[in-house]
């Protein structure tokens, strides 16, 4: 008997190996496609609509929303110490360094993250992806990568947005909420806020989520079984495997950029 | 018409990131403190510097008036030389001013407080503030409170 279940958990392993040995040679194929990809930049744009442009709202509430949240939250606190003033540094710092990259990261993969699953996963099933092959168009180049590009493009400028509407939605709180001057909290927020530390390191981990995400969700799509059942588990994939690995390697980056590991 | 559109949303989208961005960048960081290093430089040695630490203010009658630039050991002296980087606005000070490490609030954070002084010549680049007061240190003064108290008696 425990026999069959270290065969079990031997297999479970093999086969989680393999499916990273396979996802690393997919994306690998892919970068090798995408210098043709700049011969034809409407492609990359028609995707960042979709994966950008139609992931905004959400964005723009969610950010909004938070910042407040994170101002009201934090004005508790300080305000037993008499250390209201410090309510910018606070929350500018934990949305540069954590939440802006964190949870657009997991909004992109759960809006624009399953859409390109699903889209592509009925591509393959419908056979769209062998017809352009048949047409000796490399779907890779054509359908693929454009898809990874803009992901790639699109958390950035996402986060960007999602931190500055962040810390305008703190600014309401504080400023018309609670009577914070003004002067102090931009002025706070800028002595104590670092450039490269906070907002620049706060956008390479957006990058990495960036890429990340968008390549699990084609690789899903991509690699889903042609069934309608196969495409709800391969959606369903790329939300619970996209939200992980942002969240695990916003440890390892926060770590490795703060830390002294 | 609808690629069009969809151009000109896309467009729009990357102007907003990056205006965000540059939004963050301005206002809520301190890029621009790394613009303006037109100011100059004096340095002061203090026995002890307490927190201090590079880009604490400098302020003169609690108005921010320049930063520290960079703190470093003396081996010779056995001091700590601060080099405090001077708005070029605030250009006339008494070369006879002195400074010292003082505390926002009781527990605050430490910054350099700077006291004009009362010669005809300014400060100027290179200049060394030879008056100079170190940072309290809480737990000397408790140390200090304790032995007084204990010599009443």
């Amino acid at each position: 008997m425990i026999i069959n279940r270290i065969q079990m958990l031997g297999q479970s392993v093999l086969s989680t190996v393999s499916r990273l040995g396979q996802a690393s040679v997919f994306l690998y194929q892919i970068i090798l496609t995408m210098p043709g990809v700049f011969l034809r930049p409407a492609l990359i744009i028609k995707q960042l609509h979709s994966t950008g442009v139609q992931t905004l709202i959400i964005i723009l509430v969610a950010g909004g929303f938070i910042g407040m949240v994170l101002a009201l939250q934090s004005y508790y606190v300080l305000v037993d110490f008499g250390a209201e003033d410090s309510i910018s540094q606070m929350v500018v710092l934990s949305l540069m360094r954590e939440l802006g990259p964190v949870i657009t990261g997991l909004l992109f993969a759960g809006r624009a993250g399953s859409a390109l699953t699903a889209e592509i996963g009925l591509m393959k099933s419908t056979e769209q992806l062998s017809g352009m092959e048949m047409m000796a168009i490399d779907p890779m180049q054509r359908v693929l990568a454009p898809r990874i590009l803009s992901g790639f493009l699109a958390m950035p400028l996402l986060t960007a947005v999602f931190m500055a509407v962040g810390v305008l939605g703190a600014y309401v709180v504080s400023v018309h909420g609670f009577g914070i001057f003004e002067g102090v909290f931009w002025s706070l927020a800028q002595t104590k806020v670092d450039f490269y530390t906070d907002l620049m390191n706060g956008m390479i981990k957006s990058v990495v989520f960036g890429l990340v995400i968008v390549w699990i969700a084609v690789f899903e799509g991509y690699d889903s079984m042609p069934t309608s059942e196969g495409l709800g588990q391969a959606t369903t994939r790329t939300v619970v495997h996209g939200s992980l690995a942002v969240l695990g390697l916003d440890f390892l980056l926060t770590a490795l950029m703060y830390g002294d590991i | 018409m609808n690629t069009r559109r969809i151009e000109i949303v896309v467009g729009l989208f990357v102007v907003l990131g990056f205006a965000a961005f540059f939004m963050l960048a301005m206002n809520v960081s301190n890029l621009i403190t790394y613009e303006n290093n037109k100011g100059y430089r004096v340095t002061a040695n203090f026995d002890n510097i307490g927190g201090l630490r590079e880009r604490s203010p400098v302020a003169v009658g609690g108005v921010r008036i320049g930063k520290v630039s960079s703190i470093e050991y003396d081996s010779e002296t056995y001091e700590a030389v601060v080099t405090m980087e001077i708005e070029p606005e605030y250009s006339r000070f008494p070369i006879d001013s002195s400074a010292g490490i003082l505390t926002a609030g009781l527990l605050g954070e430490q910054y350099i407080g700077l006291e004009p002084g009362a010669e005809e010549e300014f400060l100027k680049e290179g200049d060394k503030i030879t008056i100079t007061q170190s940072a309290l240190v809480l737990e000397d003064i408790i140390g200090q409170f304790l032995y007084s108290k204990a010599d009443e008696k």
